[in-house]
């Protein structure tokens, strides 16, 4: 066999194989040209990586090295996983073969791409959540455009930045296109005069 | 089961039982004048006519070589060397063995040209796109009798007639060929024919390469006057006798044994692509070796299926990136028109005489849960599945 025994042992029971549909963070590394892909999916909770999926097209090597990271990075939080490196992995498999260190030995960073990708997810969040609080906060007001949330100023009749007139939906009270035949909020038809 | 006959055959017991003695108390070197040298010389002229009978040659048209990849060179450089007053273009197909590519390769380096004919979708060359590829300055055209990889059976019968007619040399590198179908020297047309004898229940490092009367070949080691001054060195001795007895146990077995190995072949090509989505067979569905069956999984790659059927003491080959050492793609499959990802699932079985019906109906029974297990585990099949769902 050209594998060493704990790479046969994952490859042929991998830990943690699978989709997390509702992943907090997804990472994919590889393609099938140079013969290995891997997909890692991860679930946070208090910094902490509380499961971890992986799927990954490849040879033996590759599939051993998903396994290993899934394993090792289970349980500990985003900065520990981050430190988890391609190299560490090989040696926790007891070895890799010489050929296949570059291309099968993808894992640490398919892994610290899904961290990556719910670091972005976060901020994100926390932009959009700005952004809707302020958004709560103007449409409270009633003064912004529903086609481009610009701000209204001379209410319910025109906005300059989108330049839609605009007129009160007698249906549901918001603000629509004055222009159209439905409202743009609950579709009612706008008797037009 | 050993499903890997294009990597190697078992030795024939006759054959091992002919090679004994040259191993033990006929140690003779055949070019010494004492008996004991006699004896081994004639041991290994016996095996020169056998090897010979089986492609219906003459004795005095087949050289002793160490492997398969050697005759290649040995035609390749030995022709470019030979001829190059005549010429420095040679064509070959583009699913050649890496032995006739890489000479090739070698031979660019100083000032050879080489044309590379395509294949079709199944392998085949066009002999019409060899006749377009000559020119003036061909002196070769080298196309394989068989690809080991994908089994098709090329139309060299008919190449060898358009290298004729425009007086250019023809070599078949039949290492996957002979000895597990019918191959005649005549009937064929060629001028030179590279086969190795680990490919017909033969011992490994026992080769040869036919090449017709007074056609001119550089030699390829310089010595003494072993193989026509062509190719020096003490012989190989008892891998030659067992060359020899491979090679007439091969005539006299051949029919049967393809009789008994085909239509357990054809059950794979007929059972798999029916039990298994998205699995296709490669190579040529009629013009293909007896004993092969290689298809592509998609989804997956070779090396999974590979250690898994090993698992279950199965073996067998693929043409995967992972599994070569290169970890390239297969030239062949890629020529062929597959793409990257499809060329990583290929898989090979290539059967030899002792596989039972009862191993087929094993391996037709194991092998696709494997397949199922490792698509679980694939992205690109989660993704075909869910476009599948749209």
């Amino acid at each position: 066999m050209i594998y060493s025994e704990k790479v046969m042992e994952h490859f042929q029971n991998p830990r943690n194989v699978g989709v997390i549909p509702d992943a907090d963070g997804v990472g994919e590394v590889g393609n099938p040209v140079c013969g290995d892909m891997m997909t890692f999916y991860i679930k946070v909770k208090d910094n902490q990586l509380v499961d971890i999926k992986f799927q990954t097209f490849g040879c033996g090597a590759a599939i051993a090295v998903s396994s290993m990271v899934s394993e090792m990075a289970m349980g500990k939080t985003l900065e520990e996983a981050e430190q988890i490196t391609n190299k560490s992995v090989a040696e926790k498999l007891g070895g890799l073969p010489k050929n296949k260190l570059h291309c099968s030995n993808l894992g640490a960073d398919a892994l610290h791409k899904a961290i990556e990708d719910y670091r972005q997810k976060q901020s994100a969040a926390q932009k959009e959540k700005a952004k809707e609080t302020t958004e709560a906060a103007a449409s409270e007001e009633g003064c912004c455009c529903p086609y481009c949330e610009g701000p209204l100023e001379d209410l319910e009749s025109y906005c300059t930045k989108c330049q839609v007139e605009l007129e009160e939906c007698p249906e549901c009270g918001k603000l629509t296109n004055k222009h159209e035949e439905k409202c743009a909020h609950c579709g009612a038809e706008i008797a037009k005069q | 089961m050993y499903l890997d006959h294009i990597a190697a055959t078992p030795l024939h017991p006759k054959a091992l039982e002919a090679m004994l003695p040259y191993l033990k108390e006929n140690f003779g070197n055949p070019q010494s004048l004492h008996s004991a040298g006699q004896e081994a010389l004639s041991a290994v002229e016996e095996a020169r006519e056998k090897v010979a009978s089986l492609v219906n040659a003459s004795e005095s048209e087949i050289i002793f070589t160490s492997s398969g990849s050697e005759s290649n060179n040995f035609v390749l450089k030995g022709m470019a060397l030979a001829l190059r007053d005549k010429g420095k273009h040679m064509v070959l197909s583009a699913i050649e063995h890496q032995s006739i590519l890489q000479s090739a390769k070698s031979l660019e380096k100083l000032g050879f040209q080489f044309s590379s004919v395509p294949v079709d979708k199944y392998g085949l060359v066009n002999p019409e796109d060899v006749k377009r590829a000559i020119t003036k300055e061909t002196v070769l055209v080298s196309v394989m009798l068989a690809n080991s990889e994908v089994g098709t059976i090329e139309p060299v019968a008919e190449i060898a007639k358009v290298c004729h007619s425009t007086n250019v040399l023809f070599h078949t590198d039949a290492v996957a060929a002979v000895g597990n179908i019918p191959v005649d020297i005549k009937q064929l047309g060629v001028d030179a024919l590279s086969l190795a004898g680990d490919q017909f229940y033969g011992p490994k490092g026992s080769a040869a390469l036919f090449l017709k009367k007074g056609t001119r070949l550089f030699p390829f080691i310089d010595g003494g006057i072993q193989e026509g001054g062509r190719r020096a060195g003490t012989e190989n001795v008892a891998g030659i006798v067992g060359l020899g007895k491979a090679a007439e146990m091969a005539k006299i077995e051949l029919e049967n044994r393809i009789q008994k190995i085909k239509p357990l072949r054809d059950r794979l090509i007929e059972r798999f692509p029916q039990k298994v989505e998205r699995l296709f067979l490669t190579g040529h569905p009629g013009k293909r070796l007896p004993h092969h069956a290689s298809f592509v999984v998609e989804f997956i790659e070779g090396e999974g299926m590979l250690l898994n059927l090993d698992m279950k003491g199965i073996a067998v080959s693929s043409g995967s990136a992972c599994t070569s050492r290169a970890l390239k793609a297969s030239h062949v499959l890629l020529a062929m028109g597959f793409d990257h990802a499809l060329a990583q699932g290929s898989i090979v079985f290539s059967l030899i005489e002792e596989i039972t019906p009862e191993d087929i109906e094993y391996l037709l029974e194991v092998f696709p849960p494997i397949i199922e297990r490792l698509r679980k585990m694939s992205p690109l099949y989660t993704k075909y599945l869910e476009e599948k769902k749209k």
